[in-house]
């Protein structure tokens, strides 16, 4: 094994270049463990730690500007009146030696379908910003996630940014496991309300081969809030709304039965949370017009 | 490959390290520093728990590689670091102020009970201990003692976070870190009992 330690972004690129099979670890939260039980032997880690621009935000107007390291710890600092669906799903990160660590962009360079930032990305909307030495791109997260545990990057490419929309509009986040702490989702559930667009977007974790958003669930919604002028009216959404979202987000899953639950129950959790979450974010948008803060 | 870095305030050199290897194994294998423990090796139980440039990780799970120039804080150096801590208020974010610090030496051979000494390893008395130290020993926090040295350092980084925290914050602080023993309500007094002092200090001071 070679350890690379590019010093800056410009070399990283070069030596992904150059070893295309280097596996880039930065928090080490998920490389670690494989190298730790001998599941993992990579020919290079390419180690990111000293990059810094990894570890920088910047809060635009209208995107939030996120390096891919930047670790959870600091997005709940942070970010949470711009990414308060992401601040949630940070905080819902394993405990607080791991979110010291652990960033959005080992997420998604791991792409497993628990990730929990997943689902607050899908519903925020956001872009991934990926390099290498024959230049940058950017790839729409719902294009990101193309398998379990697979992602749209090319062996060459670095993740280097996200650039995540900042809220306009209440969001909230939803995660199943068995206690708070040390949890891999057994399934969760983001959801954000875009006012300025009259718009739902929502995100499932855990509950499909990749995290996936609930589309018709969101073009049912977007059609009966418009239909019913409750964006305006500010009024409550009837059960029977809310009860058609939750089985059409629970349609969306394709999940698996495995040792942390059923498909079935999956299911089902899954249109709970999307109930749940729905309710929780509209007595926001009510309360206040326009809320930003997650409500923990 | 060679590794140089600050270990409780000194710098060490750790040879012919594996490019795979964790900063644990560097620190109980390469180091001789026993102090923080071995059991999961996934970030699940916390009792690697050190600080890495001031910030509590889980030594398990960073590549020794990325530790090249940087601070660590084992539970070795805690009583040190504490004291440095309390001598130049929260300027000494790592454990390096001054030329202090702890030995290679004096980590390794460190003992709650120092040799010729009349200290008392079971109520502390006598031994340089860290605040939060003193405190598991007063509350009984310690059974087996395994997940002790990993509480204690995520412990003591909340403390000078949050000198007046509430149950809540310390039930979040200590989530990562996994004792099989007590039941966890005798580390929450010590935890508590530790804030208490603390504060105590400060109104005295």
């Amino acid at each position: 094994m070679d350890f690379l330690r590019p010093a800056s972004w410009e070399e990283a690129l070069a030596a992904k270049a150059e070893h295309p099979t280097a596996v880039p670890i930065a928090g080490g939260t998920d490389v670690m463990v494989e190298i730790n039980f001998d599941h993992r032997r990579p020919e290079y880690l390419l180690d990111l730690n000293r990059i810094e621009l990894l570890r920088e935000w910047e809060v635009g107007e209208e995107n939030v500007r996120l390096g891919a390291s930047v670790p959870y710890t600091q997005i709940m600092e942070h970010l949470r009146a711009e990414l308060p669906g992401l601040a949630l799903a940070s905080h819902t990160v394993a405990s607080p030696q791991i979110r010291n660590r652990g960033g959005v962009g080992g997420n998604l360079g791991t792409a497993s379908p628990a990730g929990d930032a997943h689902p607050a990305l899908l519903a925020a909307g956001a872009e991934v910003e990926v390099e290498s030495v024959r230049g940058s791109r950017f790839i729409p997260i719902d294009a990101f996630y193309t398998g379990v545990k697979r992602n749209a990057l090319q062996p060459d490419e670095l993740i280097k940014t996200v650039h995540i929309k900042k809220a306009d509009g209440p969001q909230q986040y939803s995660k199943v496991g068995t206690r708070n702490a040390m949890v891999i989702a057994v399934c969760a559930f983001g959801l954000a309300l875009h006012p300025e667009t009259r718009t739902v977007r929502t995100g499932i974790g855990s509950a499909a081969p990749t995290p996936v958003r609930a589309r018709e669930a969101e073009e049912f919604l977007n059609a009966a809030l418009e239909e019913g002028g409750f964006w305006e009216s500010g009024k409550i959404i009837t059960p029977s709304i809310a009860k058609q979202f939750a089985e059409l987000a629970s349609g969306a899953c394709n999940p698996i039965d495995d040792v942390r639950g059923t498909a079935k129950y999956r299911r089902h959790a899954v249109g709970i949370m999307a109930r749940r979450t729905l309710g929780w974010t509209w007595e926001q948008y009510r309360g206040t017009g326009r809320t930003l803060e997650g409500a923990a | 490959m060679r590794v140089n870095f600050t270990v409780n305030g000194r710098p060490q050199e750790a040879d012919d390290v594996w490019e795979g290897e964790s900063l644990l194994y560097v620190l109980r294998e390469r180091l001789g520093l026993p102090g923080s423990k071995n059991a999961c090796e996934q970030g699940e139980c916390g009792s690697c728990t050190v600080r890495l440039d001031g910030v509590p990780v889980c030594s398990c799970l960073v590549a020794a590689g990325q530790v090249e120039g940087r601070e660590v804080v084992t539970v070795e150096g805690l009583a040190e670091y504490a004291k440095q801590r309390a001598e130049h208020g929260g300027a000494c974010g790592t454990g390096a102020c001054g030329d202090n610090g702890t030995s290679l030496q004096a980590a390794q051979q460190w003992s709650a009970r120092p040799s010729g000494g009349a200290a008392d390893s079971r109520t502390g008395e006598g031994a340089e201990l860290s605040p939060i130290q003193q405190a598991f020993i007063d509350a009984g926090a310690v059974q087996c003692g395994f997940c002790t040295p990993g509480l204690l350092v995520a412990a003591d980084e909340m403390l000078e976070r949050n000198p007046s925290p509430s149950d809540e914050d310390i039930r979040e602080a200590l989530s990562g870190n996994l004792c099989r023993c007590t039941g966890y309500e005798k580390i929450l007094d010590a935890v508590r009992l530790a804030a208490a002092r603390q504060e105590r200090q400060g109104e005295a001071v």
